[in-house]
């Protein structure tokens, strides 16, 4: 494989889709320094803080008097509803204009993982809060991740912590920390998920300012046995006594390969080598050995690209963001509630679904008429380089701006067909078989 | 989040593997559906499956607009007697529901009252299984359709839905139905019906996938041509709607309308399909419930009476049954928020010609409740043993794990 499918495979994958101009600067780079840069990239985040989170304030259910009227009441629900949709669009913008891409990607890898809905937690400002805590915590230590999110306000939510209590404990995020969020479904008994539970009694979400808090008094302090481990258990250290497991040496590497290299099972050596590089539950130094597996470079091909991924991509691609008004953009955002992937709204605890649940008639046509809009917003930069190529050319051209290694016959002849009009050659190349999956 | 709806989505998720049915592992091309036409056996009936996701308030769609307990139990959402489409002297149907009250006149429309199960689940996810199911005890992961489809021999083409993903409904333990997402079709001039079937040709040795979402091209390429057939194809479900409506669970996003139209067109072409599964979401009216209800019932009555009249024009019509339901009614006290929490007990619509229209079921006591909610008085078992049997042509004992109630005027 040349080495310039082997960086754009990386980047297509560790990054929300690369530019021409980012493929080649990998190229000339190298495949090593390319991990690097992308693991610890040097300088500033320039695009991040071109757009800086959303200062959401107070909730807005905050200020409503004790018995507020319906009037007050709506007003609260369409402030709240504003601020949720300020949120997604602001990540939908931060997704395109972050240079540290993958660290970016990563956030939302673990808001998938996480997976926790807006519609139950209902406040973006407790969204944002457990987003910040994927930013700082998601790229270290496992074990403060996961020490993080038993005391995550917006997790706690949705998986009805607040009403797990000594005298009426409730499983919901006990059963979910294990099953999907740190050892997979199998490695634990209904005993263990009990027992989890109890351990976990105690943290409550304050209805006002939707912070999580530790109350003594709802704890149940007794003895409990999870995993074969007996004591007076808390939060922090039911996760010690679950990162010891070796179940959790592998889960969280079967999930990052799932979503970042094949929806096909990891190879039982690649199951090793990332375990064992994971051994310290550091997790860069995972994601480090994801990306310079060998087996890693024979995935193209092997994912469908997400419905966020295939939308923030174009949006790179084309330069869409710097031509696209507001209002524009705001409506190619939208495209995403038609595709079925809405940031802070995934389906359920379970998070997205992935391959061919996202190849159906219905998204194919969405798709294109997103292609459409998006090719409508394509920078004139973008456009004057595809015009630049002579019209026998133009669908190579396309191919390398598109970051697609190359078309099949089947569709090089469609595109040719288009090629004397760069905005439906766009089009075509944006909903082309080849453009969907990588 | 209960077990089996964990499951299913963790099946979707890829959490687990093997055997399990993926999220859209069956979709077929319409294309294959429409070969098939010609194979039906003479006589074969077809149901048509709406669900409406989100719990949709039976109280308010049909009315006991006499019943005081009605009126002060909701005195900001209740509809009175001058509002309802009047059933009888006590019981109205919601006034959205213009063209169904025309049919139940007609005698076409049955309306089951009180239909649930015994200790009802309030989350919609569980509910929506156990309907989905029909195991009120432990909602597994096959679908009463899918295991009718098991012993009807498996052909995915028997149990069709147009929804995005597979509803658990049509998965059965060794088989399951068939997804064709539906689409309008209005596409960019940019891409011509040409580069519709050119994308659509397979290409040796690329990825599966890659194959996967050519082929993509070929459905969609088949879905324009029949729409195109179908005049003044109105969709239900224009941009900008999800953001009116809430959208628990899920539900069809293309236009219930859309997906009726598809419906109607294999049913003329006379394919092999005995089940299709359509839906709405956005019932879930925990606030400001009148106007957005309404809303609602009114794209499912434009939308079904519609495909009514269209499918009764045509010799295969006659043939066809129509089931409404939705995995709970609410409450029966109207919450603070002009809207109301997830209740129990609500109504089953069955339409067809060959159904003998009426008001059925005992309505339940809006007094004598069960924390608060509605008491049920007709299993949903005895509708779908009564599906399966009158319209499937079925034993519902063996798609119904041994039920042997039935809905004694069907």
């Amino acid at each position: 494989m040349a080495e310039r499918e082997k960086v754009a495979h990386l980047l297509r994958r560790a990054t929300f889709g690369p530019t021409a101009d980012e493929v080649d600067r990998a190229e000339r780079a190298g495949y090593q320094a390319t991990v690097e840069q992308l693991l610890a990239p040097a300088g500033a985040d320039r695009g991040a803080a071109r757009t800086p989170a959303p200062k959401l304030g107070a909730d807005p259910y905050t200020d409503l008097p004790k018995k507020p009227t319906r009037e007050q009441r709506q007003r609260a629900q369409q402030a709240r509803k504003d601020q949720v949709q300020q949120l997604t669009h602001w990540w939908v913008d931060r997704m395109v204009a972050a240079d540290h891409q993958l660290a970016e990607k990563l956030v939302f890898f673990w808001h998938g993982h996480w997976a926790t809905s807006v519609q139950k937690v209902k406040s973006a400002g407790l969204m944002l809060a457990q987003q910040q805590t994927f930013r700082r915590d998601g790229r270290g230590d496992f074990g403060v991740l996961v020490r993080a999110m038993l005391r995550d306000g917006a997790l706690i939510h949705w998986l009805d912590g607040q009403r797990n209590t000594r005298k009426a404990p409730n499983e919901n995020l006990a059963r979910e920390l294990m099953e999907l969020f740190t050892l997979g479904i199998g490695a634990y008994t209904e005993a263990d998920v009990k027992a989890a539970a109890r351990a976990l009694t105690g943290w409550t979400v304050d209805r006002v300012d939707g912070t999580a808090t530790f109350q003594q008094a709802r704890h149940d302090g007794g003895a409990k046995t999870v995993l074969g481990r007996t004591g007076p258990l808390d939060a922090d250290s039911l996760a010690e006594v679950i990162l010891a497991q070796p179940a959790a040496k592998t889960f969280l590497p079967a999930r990052l390969w799932f979503r970042f290299a094949s929806g096909e099972p990891m190879p039982g050596p690649v199951r090793d080598r990332l375990s064992a590089a994971f051994a310290g539950h550091d997790v860069s130094a995972l994601v480090r050995a994801l990306l310079l597996d060998e087996q890693f470079t024979a995935t193209g091909g092997q994912l469908v690209k997400q419905p966020v991924e295939w939308l923030v991509g174009a949006v790179r691609q084309l330069g869409a963001d710097g031509t696209a008004g507001d209002k524009q953009r705001k409506q190619l955002y939208q495209g995403l509630t038609r595709l079925d992937q809405v940031p802070f709204k995934p389906p359920s605890v379970g998070g997205w679904p992935s391959g061919t649940a996202w190849l159906n008639t219905f998204a194919t046509q969405t798709r294109v008429q997103l292609a459409q809009a998006l090719s409508a917003a394509a920078s004139p930069a973008f456009l004057e380089r595809l015009s630049a190529a002579p019209v026998a050319g133009r669908p190579e051209a396309l191919a390398r701006l598109l970051v697609v290694d190359a078309w099949t016959d089947r569709t090089r002849a469609v595109l040719a067909d288009a090629a004397k009009d760069a905005r439906k050659l766009t089009v075509l190349g944006l909903i082309s078989p080849e453009y969907a999956v990588h | 989040m209960d077990t089996t709806t964990r499951r299913r989505f963790l099946i979707a998720s890829g959490v687990v593997g093997g055997a399990a049915l993926a999220a859209g592992a069956t979709t077929l091309a319409l294309s294959d559906l429409l070969d098939t036409a010609g194979n039906r056996p003479e006589g074969a009936k077809t149901l048509v499956v709406i669900t409406l996701y989100g719990g949709n308030d039976g109280l308010n769609t049909v009315i006991p607009y006499a019943d005081r307990a009605y009126q002060d139990a909701r005195p900001e959402l209740a509809y009175d007697g001058g509002e309802v489409l009047r059933l009888d002297d006590a019981t109205g149907l919601n006034p959205a529901l213009k063209g169904l009250h025309e049919l139940f006149g007609s005698k076409k429309l049955a309306v089951v009252r009180g239909v649930g199960y015994p200790k009802p689940d309030r989350s919609h996810f569980r509910s929506m299984d156990i309907w989905q199911t029909a195991d009120p005890e432990r909602p597994g992961n096959t679908g009463w359709i899918g295991r009718w489809l098991d012993g009807a021999g498996g052909d995915p083409r028997l149990a069709v839905s147009f929804e995005k993903v597979l509803p658990p409904l049509l998965a059965g333990e060794r088989s399951a139905g068939a997804v064709i997402g539906a689409a309008d079709v209005k596409l960019p001039r940019a891409v011509t019906a040409q580069a519709l079937a050119g994308f659509a040709k397979p290409s040796a040795g690329e990825p599966p996938l890659q194959a996967r979402a050519a082929a993509c091209f070929g459905d969609l390429a088949r879905v324009r041509e029949m729409a195109q057939q179908v005049k003044d194809a109105d969709t239900d479900s224009g941009d900008g709607d999800e953001e009116k409506v809430p959208a628990t669970g899920t539900g069809g996003l293309a236009g219930l309308q859309a997906q009726l139209d598809l419906v109607a067109q294999c049913i003329e072409a006379g394919v092999s399909t005995r089940m299709f599964s359509v839906s709405l979401g956005g019932f879930d009216t925990h606030a400001d419930e009148r106007d957005l209800q309404e809303t609602l019932l009114s794209y499912l009555d434009r939308g079904l009476t519609a495909f009514y009249r269209r499918i009764t024009a045509h010799p295969a019509g006659k043939d066809v049954v129509v089931l409404v339901y939705s995995e709970f009614g609410r409450r029966v006290r109207a919450n603070a928020s002009d809207g109301t929490d997830h209740g129990t007990a609500s109504n089953v619509f069955v339409l067809g010609e060959s159904i003998p229209g009426g008001l059925y079921g005992e309505q339940p006591s809006l007094t004598d409740l069960d924390d608060g909610d509605l008491k049920f008085t007709t299993d949903f078992r005895d509708v779908y043993a009564s599906a399966l049997d009158r319209v499937l042509q079925a034993d519902p004992a063996a798609a119904l794990n041994g039920w042997k109630g039935r809905l004694d005027w069907w």
